[in-house]
């Protein structure tokens, strides 16, 4: 008799394992780049802060030029040319963190995020890749915005102290527009990821950056004076002040503290994602 | 290969698992069987490194999942079938999941082929049944062409064709070579479909053995023997292992004695039978007799008529 393989006989090894590609964080970057360009939701949202940011800009713009002659002489000489076609800032930011939020609650709440974290069981790798990428994103979007509105604002106000780019503080502005929302939205990235949870992530971004500082005015100005300023968002918003005003930081040492806030949060964020149960 | 040691997770009070030691080895299909809460998934969780064990190891191929650097390329893994995001194609999931491991658009084609998705591999997966979802997640299992599959209730809301598919393809991958480990609490499936069984009820381990031998170790291995003369039988069958119940007047339900017995003692006595059958208990018996005291949410016991221990 021969000695012949039964067919149900498994064979007990292990086939040869395939080309066997390791994770880098260039990968995890590249596997965030394609979550973030095919989800529909992504590019409305985008499209909505570019939308506001321009467009807003404009209307403050073309507004404040065609009411010049019945505004009050205390308002004209108020008038701050490149915050008002810059306003859009204000809109287009809760755009950019709702979509900072979602991007890490979203995975949670879909489930996603065991499907994400078994592909790249070190965890901290998708933290910096979602937060570099989106980072990124919103900056370009948003500072190529800023730059357009300026110059379009800018030639809607020409006859009544319209700016250009090189005079003083009018580039840092530009720029900062830019920068400030970027960093909201770098915020909302990392409070999704420490909330894990979209509406609770919502509330806490914008507790924190609309509704604190409005808590803040409350305060005796004896203490408003020293605390209000560095509040996350009005120390980001110094960038945006064309003139220093009593008891703001300086525009660069006010963003450097947001920064600070977000970072403090992202590592908040990344030592929670390490510790905690997907 | 996955081996557990002592793999324990506590939230605060209360325990999930406990102590649970165990191996699952290559090249057989293993069935992770427990009632509802017994801590399959919290167990499947701690092999994929997504729940840290409160103490004990789980490792696959050696190492702590997240040690391994091409975790995809090890094992492929369906925790739930919906751990995706819905507004995403299901094609661009998988696109998302291979890119973290460099793995070629060509693999992703394929997966999709061979879970038979490629018609809707361009649709939101927010619209797909649970059936499709499911065929998603045993792709993204397969992405990286892993030795080892942990499947967490995969034929849960397939069709019968996709049943039948899925126990082809798990007894295929497991011929191949591969270690298979697949959860249910649907124990008629795993006797078709496993060859091993690791059973848990309450966190615990409470048996680790084959199919067959579960089948045929589990109480109520019984004889059911149909004559007129039930009542002269019983009397000459009785002895000290030799359990007799009476189901009807003239049927008698034998444990402890063999068929072949039987029917000499019967021969032997002049009695005539109309009826002698082994009847092994289903998987199904064996496991509700094994995890009784085990399950977490159990409904008031109803004692089957006539049945004597």
């Amino acid at each position: 008799m021969t000695t012949t393989t039964i067919p149900a006989e498994p064979l007990a090894q292990a086939p040869a394992p395939a080309a066997r590609g390791h994770v880098t964080q260039a990968r995890v970057l590249y596997s965030e780049w394609i979550k973030l360009r095919t989800l529909r939701s992504t590019f409305f949202t985008l499209l909505t802060a570019v939308v506001a940011m321009i467009g807003l800009g404009t209307l403050f713009s073309e507004f404040t030029a065609s009411h010049w002659q019945s505004m009050a002489p205390g308002e004209r000489a108020r008038f701050d040319p490149a915050l008002t076609s810059l306003r859009g800032y204000f809109l287009a930011q809760l755009a950019i963190g709702v979509l900072g939020v979602l991007m890490i609650s979203g995975e949670y709440a879909t489930g996603m995020i065991r499907s994400t974290l078994s592909a790249v069981p070190k965890r901290l790798p998708v933290l910096w890749a979602k937060a570099a990428l989106f980072t990124a994103v919103v900056w370009v979007l948003m500072t190529a915005s800023a730059v357009v509105v300026f110059l379009i604002g800018q030639a809607l106000l020409a006859s009544h102290h319209g700016m250009s780019l090189s005079d003083p503080g009018a580039l840092r502005m530009v720029l900062g527009a830019g920068l400030y929302v970027t960093v909201v939205g770098l915020l909302g990235v990392a409070i999704g990821a420490l909330i894990r949870n979209t509406a609770g992530g919502i509330a806490a971004l914008f507790g924190l950056l609309l509704i604190i500082p409005v808590l803040g005015e409350a305060l005796p100005s004896s203490w408003g004076n020293h605390v209000n300023q560095w509040l996350p968002s009005n120390a980001g918003q110094s960038l945006l002040a064309l003139h220093h005003e009593a008891h703001t930081l300086q525009p660069w040492t006010g963003f450097a503290v947001f920064c600070l806030y977000a970072v403090v949060a992202l590592a908040g964020a990344a030592y929670l994602l390490k510790r905690r149960d997907a | 290969m996955i081996e557990a040691h002592g793999l324990t997770k506590r939230y605060g009070e209360r325990a999930a698992v406990t102590d649970l030691t165990f191996t699952v080895r290559p090249g057989v299909v293993t069935g992770f069987l427990g009632p509802n809460g017994a801590g399959k998934s919290t167990t499947m969780r701690m092999i994929l490194g997504l729940d840290a064990p409160t103490s004990g190891t789980a490792t696959v191929n050696g190492k702590r999942y997240a040690e391994h650097r091409a975790p995809l390329h090890e094992v492929g893994a369906m925790l739930e079938a919906r751990a995706i995001h819905t507004g995403r194609t299901a094609y661009n999931h998988l696109l998302a999941l291979a890119a973290t491991t460099g793995i070629p658009r060509r693999r992703v084609d394929e997966v999709v082929d061979i879970v038979g998705l490629r018609d809707v591999s361009r649709k939101r997966v927010g619209g797909f049944s649970l059936g499709m979802g499911q065929r998603l997640g045993i792709a993204s299992a397969l992405l990286g062409d892993p030795a080892t599959l942990v499947l967490d209730e995969p034929v849960n809301g397939l069709d019968p064709e996709g049943i039948l598919w899925i126990r082809t393809l798990l007894k295929d991958l497991a011929a191949e070579g591969r270690t298979v480990l697949l959860s249910s609490h649907l124990m008629s499936e795993m006797a078709l479909t496993a060859e091993h069984l690791i059973v848990i009820g309450r966190g615990r381990l409470i048996a680790d053995t084959s199919v067959d031998t579960f089948v045929s170790g589990a109480a109520g291995t019984s004889v059911r023997v149909r004559t007129d003369e039930a009542e002269g039988l019983r009397r000459l069958l009785a002895g000290p292992d030799v359990s007799v119940a009476s189901v009807e007047s003239t049927v008698l339900e034998v444990t402890g004695l063999t068929s072949d017995r039987i029917g000499r003692i019967a021969a032997d006595a002049g009695i005539a039978l109309a009826e002698l059958t082994p009847q092994q208990a289903s998987l199904e018996e064996a496991f509700m007799e094994l995890t009784r005291d085990a399950v977490e949410y159990q409904t008031p016991v109803r004692e089957k008529e006539g049945q004597a221990a």
